[in-house]
């Protein structure tokens, strides 16, 4: 066994954003000793970046019924979503959201003193009739207000940081358990073992893989490439949202909700084009069907610009008022980046990679879920992951704005409660032989000599990497450009074996933590369009103009890509928990 | 374009030093962070400096722009006095190059119980809070925790350890102007002393520095109306 400082607890997260905080904190209320491993320190993590709110039922501004929530993720997801999961997370939501009213979140206010909600995408009341109001919000700052006060909560708890240490990969024995992790202090390069009885995955999503994205730089897959790895297979990795609204040629999100307060889209006639393509929701019909809405303007040549690249939002007619009380912090993005006063002026926009739908595999309980033998989804013994690194799926093929905030609590609080059930279980840890460490260790210490330079640099294969999905697998696909994708692709990770750092240094090295997150960036890449080009239909996300309809018959099932037999396939969970299921309809908004 | 960059790896350096870097193609509307970027990507990948979110709104990469502390992923290049001089914030222990050890800056923030304390039994549903009190959080709660305020402090400078600064005390001001929150007395009582809040001399550095537009000096001149209040 190397001789590796080690540490141990009853529970190990990595990632601390808002799934991972909200993990920790119900961990460390029932007495469980919790580290949290993250690459950067908690606030800086995406969820910071969250605008809109995060939806439950709440009733506050018009009427609503979990029911009709659940309809709606059902709708949104084209039918991939699994219901159970479904069901729980909006039954569970209200709770979720008083929860963290309760841990301080300064929630935007009605008049009354209850949480302010506005309209979102894809929201109705009973089941397909009016727009909802489902969204909760603190301005246009939902989540960095709920991020932080989530980490104050955790400091409250006393959980255990290890801020800025990166996790390299997860450590598991002969019988499949899953025993922690390596990981490193990036201030000092120095490999830490945290072995523990359970570990959970929270990690985040992977927009660095697409050139234009709203995703913050670190937004690198990591969690799902560890899994990967870990032999577990990727989910629905070929449904990638671009939200409709990123700020055009430079991807900085204007948030939904600018739409839900009554903003809409024109084009280069000054027409307000969703009314062509979803008569009755409009502007707040779903992201994929807004995207697409966006794409097709600009193909047929309707435009807005000199390039006729992209279409205007528009909010001015909100009025000043309006938008400093409810938009402030997109108004001051617009300012910064491009200039434009959006209570003056339209702003540019163009849809923008976002989200990550698919991901690691898991039940309701947060439990990783791997196809064993004829069972589709059996857990894998300590292993749990939550957020956007993993697919529960409530997502399915198209996730709603406001369910993502939604997802990172509910989900980060049931796989804790699981876990409280495990540890009392499994009280002690199982013994950790070096078996699975020596991979881990060298796919760390091979950044650690200086290469001779034979080899690329990290930065020019991440930039063709991005080049490659943006051009091969965004809004609108087909079989020919998604082959070739592939192609490149593979031919990328075969170069990326001699890629090089000049940094050799122990202290602070961003270099090489930029290599290991190319190298989990790949493992996501693949996952992705290998999983595209196997998909012939159209659903939510996924739109291939040579299958331009969805095909329940054939396609009404789970990818799952792993390293070892390339896209397999397993059935939607299609029954819910306690309700009658929603067939698949043809979505109309 | 010409940049000046502070450069120190103890690993290597005896002690810090001042290295030029040119870009030739600077875009228009690049920001500083996407300068640093590509001279890291295609000059010199040992430059070494935080970054997350490239928006504003994570806090990673402040540091100190032409002698001001500022984030670079909203500072625009196009108006920056040639050759660009960047430091790391000042008064914080240099870890590498622009990055600092922001440990103290941290034990400040978690030193005032920045959390929300409510002794009652918790309702069912929220805790109900007007518009108007929800209100009196607005230029509090925003805050970044990037540290450019309390690193262009000379009062933190002298007494970190003493002196809790601007980004700790606006937090002691986000939980004590909340109508929710039941530790109002214990807060203020906690900042008593001729340092922890008092060593504020409202020289207004924080104000000018903040990328958020946040005012400290307000929410520390509350604070102590408060406190004198208290003491009557």
């Amino acid at each position: 066994m190397p001789d590796i400082p080690r540490r141990q607890f009853d529970s190990l997260i990595i990632g601390a954003g808002g799934g991972g905080l909200r993990a920790a904190l119900q961990l460390s209320n029932a007495d469980a000793s919790v580290a949290v491993v993250s690459k950067v320190f908690p606030t800086r993590s995406h969820t910071v970046a969250a605008q809109g709110g995060m939806n439950a039922a709440l009733a506050n501004v018009l009427p609503d019924n979990w029911h009709w929530h659940m309809f709606d993720t059902v709708k949104g997801s084209d039918y991939l979503g699994d219901q159970d999961a479904i069901e729980y997370m909006c039954r569970a939501a209200p709770k979720a959201v008083y929860e963290l009213e309760h841990y301080g979140v300064p929630f935007s206010r009605m008049d009354n003193g209850s949480i302010y909600q506005r309209p979102f995408g894809g929201q109705s009341q009973d089941f397909g009739g009016d727009q909802a109001a489902r969204t909760c919000a603190a301005a246009d700052r939902t989540g960095h207000a709920i991020l932080h006060s989530l980490y104050q909560q955790n400091i409250r708890a006393k959980t255990h940081f290890f801020d800025e240490y990166f996790a390299v990969d997860l450590l598991k024995d002969q019988q499949g358990n899953i025993l922690g992790a390596l990981v490193f202090n990036i201030h000092n390069g120095e490999p830490v073992v945290i072995e523990a009885k359970t570990t959970l995955l929270a990690t985040g999503g992977a927009g660095q893989i697409f050139r234009t994205t709203t995703n913050a730089l670190i937004n690198t897959g990591d969690g799902m490439s560890m899994a990967l790895r870990a032999g577990v297979p990727l989910q629905d990795m070929e449904f990638f949202q671009f939200h409709p609204t990123g700020i055009a040629g430079r991807g900085m999100l204007i948030t939904e909700g600018a739409r839900g307060e009554g903003g809409y889209l024109i084009n280069a006639d000054g027409e307000r084009l969703m009314e062509r393509y979803a008569p009755k929701a409009k502007d707040l019909a779903s992201r994929d069907v807004v995207s697409r809405a966006i794409a097709t303007e600009v193909r047929e040549g309707r435009g807005c610009g000199p390039n006729k690249d992209h279409v205007m939002l528009k909010l001015d007619h909100l009025g000043e008022d309006v938008i400093q009380k409810r938009l402030p912090g997109i108004r001051q993005t617009c300012i910064t980046f491009i200039g434009i006063d959006p209570a003056k002026a339209p702003v540019p926009i163009f849809p923008t990679a976002h989200y990550t739908m698919g991901g690691i595999p898991t039940n309701r309980d947060g439990q990783v879920v791997v196809p064993v033998k004829e069972t589709p989804e059996e857990p894998v013994p300590g292993l749990y992951a939550a957020g956007e690194c993993a697919c529960v799926s409530v997502h399915g093929a198209n996730r709603l704005g406001g369910n993502s905030l939604l997802d990172i609590v509910v989900f980060g609080r049931a796989a804790a409660n699981h876990i409280i059930d495990y540890l009392s279980e499994n009280r002690y840890h199982r013994r950790l032989d070096s078996d699975s460490l020596e991979p881990a260790l060298q796919r760390m210490q091979r950044w650690d000599k200086r290469a001779n330079g034979d080899g690329e640099s990290v930065s020019v294969l991440r930039d063709e990497l991005k080049a490659v999905m943006e051009n091969h697998c965004s809004v609108f696909r087909n079989e020919d450009v998604l082959t070739a994708g592939v192609a490149k692709v593979e031919a990328l990770v075969e170069r990326f074996k001699d890629a090089r750092i000049n940094d050799d240094s122990a202290v602070f090295n961003t270099a090489r933590v930029e290599a290991l997150e190319l190298e989990n960036l790949f493992g996501v890449a693949l996952a992705t369009i290998h999983s595209a080009q196997a998909r012939k239909e159209s659903r939510g996300a996924h739109s291939r103009i040579d299958y331009t309809e969805r095909d329940d018959k054939n396609w009404m099932r789970h990818s799952l890509y792993s390293l070892e037999v390339g896209v397999d396939y397993k059935p939607v969970r299609t029954k819910p928990i306690s309700v009658d299921s929603f067939p698949p309809k043809a979505r109309v908004y | 374009m010409k940049f000046r960059i502070y450069r120190y790896n103890p690993d290597v350096d005896q002690k810090p030093y001042m290295q030029d870097y040119e870009l030739n193609d600077v875009e228009s509307g690049m920001m500083l962070l996407g300068a640093l970027l590509k001279i890291k990507d295609t000059i010199d990948e040992t430059l070494s400096f935080r970054r997350s979110c490239g928006e504003g709104v994570c806090g990673s990469d402040s540091m100190n722009i032409n002698g001001i502390n500022g984030l670079a992923c909203i500072t625009a290049v196009a108006g920056l006095k040639q050759p660009v001089e960047i430091r790391p914030l000042p008064g914080l222990p240099v870890i590498r190059d622009l990055i600092v050890d922001m440990e103290q800056f941290y034990q400040n923030y978690r030193d005032v119980k920045p959390y929300l304390v409510v002794d009652d039994p918790m309702p069912e549903a929220e805790l109900a809070q007007t518009p108007e009190q929800r209100d009196k959080l607005d230029g509090l709660y925003e805050c970044i925790l990037c540290a450019c305020c309390s690193t262009q402090c000379p009062s933190f400078w002298w007494n970190p350890d003493k002196y809790l600064g601007p980004a700790a005390l606006l937090q002691a001001s986000r939980f004590i102007e909340d109508s929710r929150d039941q530790a109002t007395e214990e807060r203020l009582a906690a900042l008593e002393g001729p340092f922890k809040l008092f060593r504020c001399h409202t020289i207004m550095n924080c104000v000018q520095v903040c990328p958020k537009g946040l005012n400290p000096t307000l929410a520390i001149n509350n604070i102590k109306k408060k406190m004198v209040k208290r003491s009557l």
